[in-house]
């Protein structure tokens, strides 16, 4: 029975959340038909990270540890994921669809000729067949699609959606061998943005700003509440247009979509493009002054009332609930 | 500097989205097609490149008819020559299929130093095509960018990831990826749009390219089915106007007791 292949993804020296919830989704698939799941760990000094890896449901850790691999390539990350495929010869190849994993999908689904589905929300196997939902039109309709006659198939999978849940494997540590290719593409620098402020893609708690908010300083509000929920800063197209935030944090259809399991809209009215990107949300809360703004319709807790003047009292009420423990 | 501007025709971010008869489609019914957004912030860099210096954009998009009108938009907007290659009902949603006729438009027509792509086509919402396209050119490829500087041959990029910026440097030929905040593209002048609409426009079947449409159809992806997410009804609103301190308090309440969120 072929196994699954899991890319995994680190940074700084720690796998990230979202490959663990890879990796638990590849056990969980190949559970029922006692199919390995094989995980590949690319970087450079990121050996031990191997060991937790067998935690998480991973029968073997493949690991190309090389200086060349210190920063993404897209070139050399493809080149060592095919390597792994020749390896395990797998009939899927999973990682989330984080900025690497989108980015990385394409290259190596190219390189091996295959298909990709990208950025499911769900994914099973049906006979030989590698399906799954994925959000379309920015969220707009869900489409179920398969991998056609591609084999393996490569799968992103969108983060915050699947559960990692430890899971005893072997997690038996390997080196793999990556032919050696020259990358052209190459990461000359990183420099790290606003730091520790964590990015609405990735997160699981989201506070969003909109023109309610009246104007840029007043998103300090948004900011505060996020900050004591320990949530990220997410905002409207409309106030990233106008200059107030920068466009990394704008959830939408020309910004992220998301699917955190808190979102609360704060003085955003719900324009289409914008609902496209957070309905998908696990719980919507919404505040703002309009009793008919089409946010209200999405969700699933709501003030009618200004929300320069219900955050601050948020906010401090979840401070005081979060000091209660 | 010759640039190729990868381009796709999508359903305007408007649209209200529903399910067409064969049960795996959109309805077309009254759907207004317009250039995604991300591929007008590519077009719209090839342009101010081409301004600034010397050079040539090429527009090409690959789909059925209705995608003249997106190139015509393009030429609008400053391109100097606009390509089709028809088809892409067969290949509809299979960005594999759509790269390699992609891949071979750009093959055919040769010379560029620079293809560019929008990071994704809102719809298919793939983010696919501009690696694809590049890996199948043995092009180097840098996603998402945000800001670019030309050189002496090299392309020097800043794109975005989570918490960080990176600046990457690649040989030319190169593509390129876009994403929103490179640029704020212009508007169509209406000289622009008049010139636009007597232009020629080459056409290309895909066998023209020396592909076979109906095999390149499934090779990657198959739209099985689609459907609309489930309607969210009946939240609890509170009114906080008379007193938004109590609402806020029962609002932070009902989130922590009953949606165990907090």
């Amino acid at each position: 029975m072929a196994g699954i292949l899991c890319v995994i993804e680190q940074r700084d020296g720690v796998v990230r959340r979202a490959s663990l919830q890879a990796l638990s989704q590849a056990a969980r698939l190949s559970a029922p038909a006692g199919a390995p799941v094989v995980a590949l760990l690319v970087g450079h000094g990121v050996s031990e990270l191997a060991a937790e890896l067998g935690a998480f449901g991973a029968a073997r850790v493949l690991v190309a540890d090389e200086p060349r691999f210190a920063r993404y390539s897209p070139e050399a990350f493809a080149v060592a994921a095919q390597a792994a495929v020749a390896e395990v010869q797998p009939r899927a190849v999973l990682m989330s669809a984080t900025t690497l994993g989108r980015d990385l999908a394409g290259r190596l689904a190219a390189r091996l000729g295959v298909g990709c589905l990208a950025d499911v929300v769900k994914v099973w196997l049906d006979g030989d067949a590698v399906v799954a939902v994925r959000p379309v039109y920015s969220g707009k309709a869900l489409a179920t699609v398969d991998g056609g006659a591609s084999s393996p198939v490569v799968v992103t999978l969108r983060p915050n959606v699947f559960a990692a849940e430890p899971m005893a494997a072997a997690g038996a540590v390997e080196t793999l061998a990556v032919p050696e290719v020259p990358i052209r593409a190459v990461v000359r620098d990183v420099v790290a943005r606003e730091s520790g402020e964590l990015d609405v893609a990735e997160a699981d708690l989201i506070v969003s700003g909109g023109r309610g908010m009246k104007a840029p300083e007043n998103l300090a509000l948004v900011r505060e509440l996020a900050h004591a929920l320990g949530a990220a800063v997410g905002a409207s197209r409309a106030v990233v247009d106008a200059g107030w935030i920068d466009h990394a944090h704008q959830v939408g259809q020309t910004g992220k979509v998301v699917s955190p399991t808190l979102y609360v809209a704060c003085g955003i009215s719900g324009a289409i493009q914008h609902l496209a990107g957070m309905s998908s949300s696990k719980i919507i809360v919404a505040i703002n002054k309009d009793r008919e703004a089409p946010i209200f319709k999405a969700a699933d807790y709501g003030i009618v009332g200004d929300a320069l003047q219900v955050l601050p009292a948020l906010t401090a009420e979840v401070r005081r609930l979060k000091a209660e423990g | 500097m010759k640039s190729c501007v990868l381009l796709a025709c999508v359903p305007d971010t408007a649209s209200i989205i529903k399910v067409g008869a064969a049960g795996n489609r959109i309805d077309e019914a009254g759907i207004k097609w317009i250039m995604s957004p991300y591929d007008e912030f590519a077009l719209e860099e090839a342009v101010r490149i081409k301004e600034a210096g010397s050079g040539h954009v090429t527009v090409l998009s690959y789909g059925p008819d209705r995608v003249q009108a997106t190139l015509r938009d393009g030429l609008a907007r400053g391109a100097d020559a606009a390509v089709h290659v028809r088809g892409g009902e067969a290949t509809f949603g299979d960005a594999l299929a759509i790269a390699r006729v992609l891949a071979a438009a750009v093959r055919a027509l040769g010379g560029f130093d620079l293809v560019w792509a929008g990071i994704k086509g809102v719809g298919s919402d793939n983010s696919l095509v501009g690696a694809m396209v590049a890996e199948l050119l043995d092009l180097p490829h840098i996603s998402g960018v945000l800001k670019v500087e030309l050189g002496d041959g090299k392309v020097v990029a800043q794109r975005e990831v989570e918490g960080a910026t990176e600046i990457i440097e690649a040989p030319l030929p190169c593509l390129l990826t876009a994403q929103k905040g490179l640029n704020e593209p212009r508007y169509p002048s209406l000289k622009g749009i008049m010139a636009s609409k007597k232009a020629a426009i080459r056409t290309f079947s895909v066998a023209d390219l020396g592909l076979d449409e109906a095999a390149l159809a499934g090779a990657g992806c198959r739209w099985r089915a689609l459907e609309l997410p489930p309607a969210r009804s009946g939240g609890t609103i509170l009114d906080g106007e008379a007193d938004p301190a109590a609402a806020a308090r029962e609002l932070a309440r009902l989130l922590r007791e009953q949606a165990k969120v907090i």
